[in-house]
């Protein structure tokens, strides 16, 4: 499934991940961009439909002429002719002031309401796995209106019911409860994106919801890579494959497969 | 108004850093230089004046970008013990120190990755052995904000994330009833390093340093240690400092040393003079994966070699660090 997928097209899925993430942001606005697969899409939305798009960094780099690909959200591409070099402090005051539109993260666990581990896994005091933990995460998904996630391994591994580690806050446990628990009120986690389609968030229940399968993708496959039960409303439909155009201008993103080859 | 503040959730995490406020000032009035005092000196008596065990330590810039590595190599060399580290995008600083067996605990925001290019096998393996002990977790908006409360003087800054996370349930924060909006809000305590370390692009001989670029946390970061070690690229005079006043990004009366290191950040970025060197980034990524790999790294170039100088050499020397800056200067990261 990783490959060769839909008509005529040989893309790839993180080419097919990173067109549908860049597809999500609208010109003008402001967006928190994380290490790896959000800074493709923000980029590839960049030279299409969004070239005043306001990348924000969180080391301090707003508003960059990103020359080619960055490897940190604090590598000196990330305040490459930018309007801004600035510092953590300013841009995490700008988040938590209102300032940022969209949060663009990578995530390794989900439960239904979008919260996300990036700490653990196992028992916090003696982890089978450590990981690098919240990183801004955290403070992206407290502060962002808008949080956009993309996952590339959604399986019953990831989409979980209980999380080892709540490392950043989606709705926490449902409705009220991110504005019961201290954080801004009316922003949170917009959509994620997985190998296999789509996902936005219920209004009343705030609990993930199909709203795109990718070509190829069943919704029996997307119920199946999922430990809880994911809804889906009417009829859904189908994700555009990358263009030719989005595909070129990938390549030009990221010529060594540093993101997209992975 | 309420009449009284109810604590509505707290913290587990161990509080790492905290003074009282007029203890930190008492502290501040009896230590720091006001006057302007040439503090130039080796890396080698930098560290041997100001790097004590047990100390808990906090390194400037992010990620692989403006760390002062020769400073790291040494404190190494010289064996430090039982540190405790800040870990706030500490990538190959943090993990060198932790395979050399320097660190014991660690305030965790973020450490044992390297963003794109992976996760830390050195440090994966201490913290899963159970030979370093994570104590507290936060994020690194919350952790340049504790510096910043440090910097100001006051005990804590009130913040608006973290609240409702197993993040919160294992840092130091709590959470109190905001007194005007009768909101919940997360209290930060301040943090107060024993020791920072920062890499910049030119200083002057009493600490008046300038950054190119973005600055990170170092400005809050600086003014919130206790002891700071200053690392630069070049000294300057101090006629050139007076000449730009406003690029003084950290003033010299909260400085302790100066040294000057150039390449001082290899194998990380300094912006605008040189590029990661990922060859060697990835050398130690790969010989990690052992632990008989990463003493065989240390071995040859931290132990193996009298000081930084002797390290430049070995990875290639000048030759190399102009690869490096020519990279760097073209704004193409291509190796």
């Amino acid at each position: 499934m990783d490959q060769q997928r839909g008509s005529g097209g040989d893309y790839t899925l993180a080419e097919l991940l990173c067109c549908v993430a860049a597809r999500m942001l609208e010109d003008n606005r402001a967006v928190f961009v994380g290490t790896g697969l959000p800074m493709t899409a923000t980029m590839l939305a960049q030279r299409l439909h969004a070239p005043n798009i306001m990348m924000v960094f969180e080391a301090g780099g707003i508003g960059p002429r990103l020359p080619s690909l960055p490897v940190s959200v604090g590598d000196s591409r990330t305040f490459h002719q930018a309007l801004v070099a600035t510092t953590m402090h300013d841009i995490m005051s700008a988040a938590q002031a209102g300032y940022i539109d969209y949060g663009f993260l990578g995530a390794a666990a989900m439960d239904v309401y979008g919260n996300i581990n990036t700490t653990v896994i196992g028992d916090w005091d003696r982890p089978k796995v450590r990981l690098p933990g919240s990183g801004g995460a955290n403070d992206l998904g407290s502060f962002c209106w808008r949080t956009i996630y993309v996952m590339r391994n959604q399986s019953t591994r990831t989409f979980v019911n209980d999380l080892d580690f709540l490392t950043t806050p989606g709705y926490l446990r449902g409705p009220g409860s991110r504005e019961q628990a201290g954080l801004p009120s009316g922003c949170g986690p917009y959509r994620v994106i997985t190998q296999l389609g789509v996902y936005g968030f219920d209004e009343a229940s705030k609990r993930l919801e199909l709203l795109a399968l990718h070509p190829g993708v069943s919704l029996n496959d997307v119920q199946t890579n999922s430990q809880f039960e994911i809804l889906v409303k009417g009829q859904v439909p189908e994700s555009e494959p990358p263009t030719p155009e989005e595909r070129v201008l990938l390549q030009e993103i990221d010529p060594t497969g540093m993101v997209l080859g992975k | 108004m309420t009449d009284s503040i109810d604590i509505l959730a707290k913290g587990q995490g161990e509080l790492i850093g905290w003074h009282d406020p007029d203890e930190h000032r008492a502290w501040v009035r009896d230590h720091k230089p006001r006057g302007l005092v040439d503090k130039r000196m080796s890396i080698r008596e930098a560290v041997e004046s100001f790097v004590q065990d047990s100390d808990y330590l906090a390194i400037g810039g992010f990620g692989h970008v403006r760390v002062p590595m020769a400073l790291v190599y040494e404190i190494i060399r010289q064996g430090r013990r039982d540190l405790v580290m800040a870990g706030k995008t500490g990538v190959h600083d943090i993990d060198v120190l932790i395979g050399a067996g320097c660190v014991s605990r660690v305030d965790c925001a973020y450490a044992f990755g390297h963003e794109l290019r992976g996760l830390s096998p050195s440090g994966r393996r201490a913290v899963e052995s159970g030979t370093v002990r994570v104590v507290s977790e936060l994020s690194n908006g919350t952790y340049q904000w504790r510096f910043l409360a440090g910097m100001m003087g006051i005990p804590f800054i009130p913040v608006r994330g973290l609240a409702g996370t197993d993040t919160f349930d294992k840092s130091a924060a709590i959470v109190i009833e905001d007194p005007w909006s009768g909101k919940p809000v997360t209290l930060m305590p301040a943090a107060y390093p024993d020791v920072a370390l920062i890499h910049v692009h030119r200083c002057d001989r009493f600490g008046n340093a300038q950054i190119d670029g973005i600055a990170i946390e170092d400005v809050e970061l600086a003014r919130a240690g206790r002891r700071v070690i200053v690392t630069t690229e070049e000294i300057i005079d101090e006629e050139e400092i007076r000449r730009q006043p406003d690029r003084t990004a950290i003033p010299f009366y909260v400085v302790d040393a100066v040294c000057e290191v150039p390449f001082g950040g290899h194998p990380g970025q300094m912006p605008y003079r040189y590029f990661f060197d990922e060859e060697h980034i990835g050398e130690w990524l790969s010989l990690s994966k052992t632990p008989e790999g990463a003493q065989e790294y240390l071995g040859r170039y931290v132990h193996g070699v009298a000081d930084f100088a002797g390290y430049l050499d070995l990875v290639g020397g000048m030759v190399r660090m102009q690869v490096l800056a020519t990279i760097e200067k073209g704004g193409r990261g291509k190796l």
